[in-house]
């Protein structure tokens, strides 16, 4: 992630044609997004870069914007005011090119439990363009991966939370994106699953070269080395490595860094969105 | 399939890829309607009930005379058949429309609409597949119907083929419209009472129109503008293998208005962007 708190304006901005730099491209690049459901405002000019090969956590408290965030990255809801931007493909102006890059875990459960388990990758990958012969051994082949081969045949209603967590994620990656959201995806997981899940994100980071964007509001999941921003109430209270967040605050680990940036923002007097 | 090491994606789609993801939300679709058996059961029973049990009583009470496209007096449940028809497709329609909106709830939804094809394709690949279902329904109502001496030309049953796929599109869009703008699921049955009846009892599935007129002028001009009036003649026609230009007129004209109220609705930037996130996300 690009650690600067500059202003917003000084934020790469995303082109909807692709550049020529790839080193110098952004896996995801937010610039001045704004958006409100009514008079409700929900994000205020949100900004930050998340770049390639990357984990960076997305930290705030229930209501803080993240799953807003997220239906804006992913086009669900249509963007109000700024740009986004998936490896230099604007949202907006070429979802096709961008959203092929994006694979995305929802925080509720997106499978369709009356399929099986490999009905579902397959359905997933149909929705990509990829043809079935492809599709059955990138299938068989992620399965294998995440140790669920024995169960490509069972009902997704069958399986337990981490386990569907984990096909979720496997469904994501089918078609190779190069940037993955997950919209905390470790809720209602008990604390083997959620290790499992949180290291097999890390590795997909370190050995395939995925951007990550981890949105949690667990402050165990963030690890030293980590990028990190910090949303609350719809704005970016603090954005950079994790090391110095907490330095800035002067606090002396998350947990605390995180108490003061938004005890501060409350102390500031800054409107309730 | 798409991405170079540079992070740069070839620009649009294949041919192959929008069939192969056509062929992947019909297969979807089909597989859910094999996994819920009752749905099938039920969708025939409701068209076989009016037939062997309203149809015979209503025979004696209702005179049929020599209308188009029969040449002679026919009985009241041949009269019925295809209003039958389209009513089994004007329930998948809802039922499709219903299940749309628990996708939504539920969160299904949005792993057909976080897909890189356009938007209007993948509604239009939903719309298809729902027609896909409603036409196996059809036909297993028509097999049944055949045993009742409901038997009509042998090439009746391809030349109604393009017909159901007509009336099933008009339909399967007026719920997936209707479904856009319903927030809860709980909402969805009493929009369907405010839809279906109204739109089945004011037509021309039951009774010909001239009937009606001598009833109620009123409720004929009704019956007249309701599209589901035109998909039943449609049917009827077809079946009899003649065309009812006016009603394919009506029909295709519904169809279109429809799907682009049903796209435009989807649109990200318009329908969706109304609606705040799921329940408990923030």
């Amino acid at each position: 992630m690009t650690a600067t708190n500059a202003p917003s304006t000084s934020q790469p901005q995303p082109d909807p044609r692709p550049r020529q730099d790839a080193a110098a491209i952004p896996a995801l690049s937010i610039a001045g997004i704004s958006h409100s459901y009514g008079p409700r405002h929900a994000l205020i000019d949100i900004n930050f870069t998340v770049a390639p090969a990357s984990f960076t956590a997305l930290l705030g408290l229930n209501g803080a914007g993240k799953s807003t965030l997220f239906s804006l990255v992913t086009r669900l809801f249509g963007i109000q005011a700024g740009r986004i931007g998936i490896f230099g493909h604007d949202v907006g102006q070429a979802p096709g090119e961008a959203l092929r890059l994006l694979g995305v875990v929802f925080q509720p459960r997106t499978l369709d439990l009356d399929l099986s388990v490999t009905q579902n990758l397959l359905y997933h990958a149909a929705l990509h363009g990829i043809a079935r012969r492809e599709a059955r051994l990138r299938s068989d082949e992620v399965l294998a991966r995440i140790g669920l081969a024995d169960r490509a045949s069972s009902k997704v209603r069958d399986l337990s939370g981490g386990q569907m967590r984990r096909l979720e994620i496997a469904r994501a990656l089918l078609h190779r994106p190069r940037l993955l959201l997950l919209d905390e995806a470790t809720v209602g997981l008990d604390v083997k699953a959620r290790a499992d899940i949180l290291s097999h994100v890390r590795q997909l980071v370190t050995e395939q070269g995925i951007g990550v964007l981890w949105a949690t509001h667990l402050f165990d999941e963030i690890m030293p080395g980590d990028d990190l921003v910090v949303l609350h109430q719809g704005r970016v209270l603090a954005r950079g490595p994790v090391e110095d967040i907490i330095a800035e605050a002067g606090a002396h680990d998350i947990n605390s860094a995180f108490m003061r940036l938004t005890g501060a923002a409350a102390e500031s007097g800054r409107p309730a969105p | 399939m798409s991405s170079t090491a540079t992070g740069q994606t070839r620009r649009g789609f294949s041919l192959a890829e929008y069939i192969t993801c056509l062929n992947g939300i019909v297969w979807r679709e089909a597989l859910r309607f094999l996994h819920q058996r009752e749905r099938f059961v039920s969708a025939l029973v409701r068209p076989l009930v009016w037939l062997f049990i309203f149809a015979v009583g209503f025979r004696q009470v209702l005179g049929i005379s020599i209308i188009p496209p029969y040449e002679t007096y026919i009985l009241y449940e041949v009269y019925i058949a295809p209003g039958l028809m389209a009513m089994i497709q004007l329930f998948n329609g809802m039922q499709s429309s219903l299940s749309m909106v628990y996708d939504r709830e539920m969160g299904n939804m949005r792993t057909l609409l976080v897909s890189p094809l356009p938007r209007w394709y993948l509604l239009f690949c939903k719309l298809l597949a729902g027609t896909a279902v409603s036409l196996l329904q059809v036909y297993a109502f028509l097999v049944i119907a055949w045993f009742w001496d409901i038997a009509p030309p042998p090439t009746g049953y391809l030349t109604v083929l393009p017909a159901l796929i007509l009336s099933g599109l008009m339909l399967g869009a007026l719920g997936m419209l209707i479904s856009s703008g319903i927030k809860q699921l709980e909402n969805f049955a009493g929009v369907m009472n405010f839809v279906i009846f109204p739109m089945f009892f004011a037509s021309s599935a039951l009774y010909p129109l001239w009937r009606v007129l001598e009833g109620s002028p009123l409720l004929y001009y009704v019956c007249l503008f309701n599209p589901f009036t035109h998909a039943v003649e449609l049917i009827r026609f077809a079946l009899y293998e003649k065309t009812n230009w006016v009603s394919l007129l009506v029909v295709g004209g519904c169809t279109a208005v429809f799907m682009i109220g049903a796209i435009y609705a989807y649109d990200p930037q318009r329908g969706l962007v109304r609606r705040g996130p799921a329940g408990g996300e923030t």
